[in-house]
């Protein structure tokens, strides 16, 4: 797959849904094609944060490992789903393990050269930093959900 | 189609609805740890009033008490009557001792269905929270046979672990079907478990159906609920689509006693089965 392929790619993924032509090319820039295979990890816990990944086809699980009880999964990833922020921030490092579930295909995004680009055009910055706010408030939601365990509650028994 | 009145009138069951039958228990069935589903025969010579998906029936156990459980059953299966509770009470904690060959006195079917004729010629959206999933199970039933009626059959179903689960058998039957698209997330789960982990929610986004021509039912918990109706609507269904089960402290069954009063309505006998937009008021009211 050429760069030019990732193109219309990219410029059809809801992430990017309204982005300017010019801030997609710039993106193309810094994307290339991968793909993971059942089991491999996209990034591991503590490891450098140097890359973030849209999700074109397969799932993905983000998992942190409990010592004495092994890897428990937090959250899996779909088509279209973004994996990691942990490159916006520093000391961008992976908080979590994201292992692919079974044969995914992705685009990988290079983190330093985005970081560069947003430096240098903060109009690009800042519909990044949207973009990425709005889906961690999405995810933020749904862990809360999580932590409520509202299944633990009584419905459909009633006595 | 079936009037909101006629729905209500479902609602009368039995001649005396205040009389139970005794029941035979055939089978007692574990579904999950603490989850289990009661095959129950009437006695020999009474013909039951036949129940419609989202019914439920008052299950009475001499000397402990009685309690609402919904039917979990297939409608058109006049010979067994299925229900599925959780152990959450001294009620169902007797429910869950019964053997083969116990009785229990059940009362009904009782309350308004799902509306699966008024659904007809539309995409249908299951959405079940944990036991939430027996309630839909009859209305499913109903729209598998009678598939040409609807569109897509999409169902979304949140547990709170693999283990937690519910009819796993009949999951893995409806997963393998052409005409049906099932999605099943669980809250957290580890190593080993291949399918998905997050929120129900999380899944409405990607599920199929065409957001102008659908009928969404929708029963759990009732923040679950909540929730789910936000995704859904965020889909671009009109909330007069949209079914919630609401759950509240059923006593009589009959509309009378006011134990499940809800504003303006008697949850037993106006519910539990609602459409959204008119209950959407009282379900903003805390503690209500």
């Amino acid at each position: 797959m050429t760069i030019h392929d990732l193109e219309p790619i990219l410029r059809e993924h809801p992430f990017f849904n309204g982005m300017s032509d010019e801030h997609v090319r710039i993106l193309v820039g810094c994307a290339k094609n991968i793909r993971c295979n059942e089991g491999d990890f996209f990034c591991r816990f503590g490891k450098k944060a140097d890359e973030f990944y849209i999700i074109r086809n397969g799932k993905v699980n983000i998992e942190i490992d409990i010592p004495q009880q092994g890897s428990m999964t937090i959250q899996t990833l779909e088509d279209g789903d973004i994996v990691g922020w942990s490159w916006l921030f520093p000391p961008y490092k992976w908080n979590f393990d994201a292992r692919a579930l079974q044969l995914t295909r992705a685009i990988s995004l290079d983190a330093d050269c985005l970081r560069n680009k947003c430096e240098l055009d903060h109009d690009l910055g800042y519909e990044l930093m949207k973009r990425f706010s709005a889906m961690m408030m999405e995810r933020l939601q749904a862990t809360r959900l999580q932590l409520l365990d509202f299944y633990a509650g009584p419905a459909g028994a009633k006595g | 189609m079936i009037a909101a009145k006629e729905r209500t009138k479902a609602a009368a069951g039995a001649a005396d609805p205040m009389r139970p039958e005794l029941y035979r228990v055939q089978r007692s069935r574990r579904e999950s740890s603490d989850t289990f589903t009661l095959e129950l025969t009437p006695p020999r010579g009474y013909k039951p009033t036949p129940f419609q998906p989202g019914q439920f029936n008052m299950l009475y156990m001499p000397g402990v008490g009685e309690c609402a459980i919904s039917i979990s059953g297939d409608p058109a299966d006049d010979g067994v009557l299925l229900h599925t509770t959780r152990v959450v009470g001294t009620v169902t904690r007797a429910l869950n001792g019964c053997k083969a060959g116990s009785r229990v006195g059940i009362r009904g079917p009782y309350g308004a269905p799902w509306p699966v004729a008024e659904a007809e010629g539309n995409d249908v959206v299951f959405v079940a929270g944990g036991i939430g999933l027996a309630p839909l199970r009859p209305a499913i039933f109903h729209v598998l046979a009678h598939r040409r009626q609807y569109g897509r059959i999409v169902l979304l179903y949140g547990a709170r672990t693999p283990e937690d689960i519910l009819f796993k058998p009949m999951l893995r039957k409806w997963s393998s079907r052409l005409d049906m698209d099932v999605y099943v997330t669980v809250d957290r789960a580890e190593a080993g478990w291949r399918g998905n982990v997050g929120v129900v929610t999380n899944l409405i986004k990607r599920a199929p159906f065409d957001r102008l021509n659908t009928t969404a039912f929708i029963c759990g918990p009732e923040i679950m609920m909540h929730y789910t109706v936000l995704e859904i609507l965020g889909r671009g269904v009109n909330e007069k689509g949209i079914y919630v089960s609401l759950e509240r402290n059923m006593k009589c069954a009959t509309g009378f006693c006011g134990h499940c009063q809800m504003g303006p309505f008697f949850v037993c006998k106006d519910g539990p089965v609602f459409r959204y937009d008119k209950v959407k008021r009282w379900m903003e009211i805390r503690e209500l």
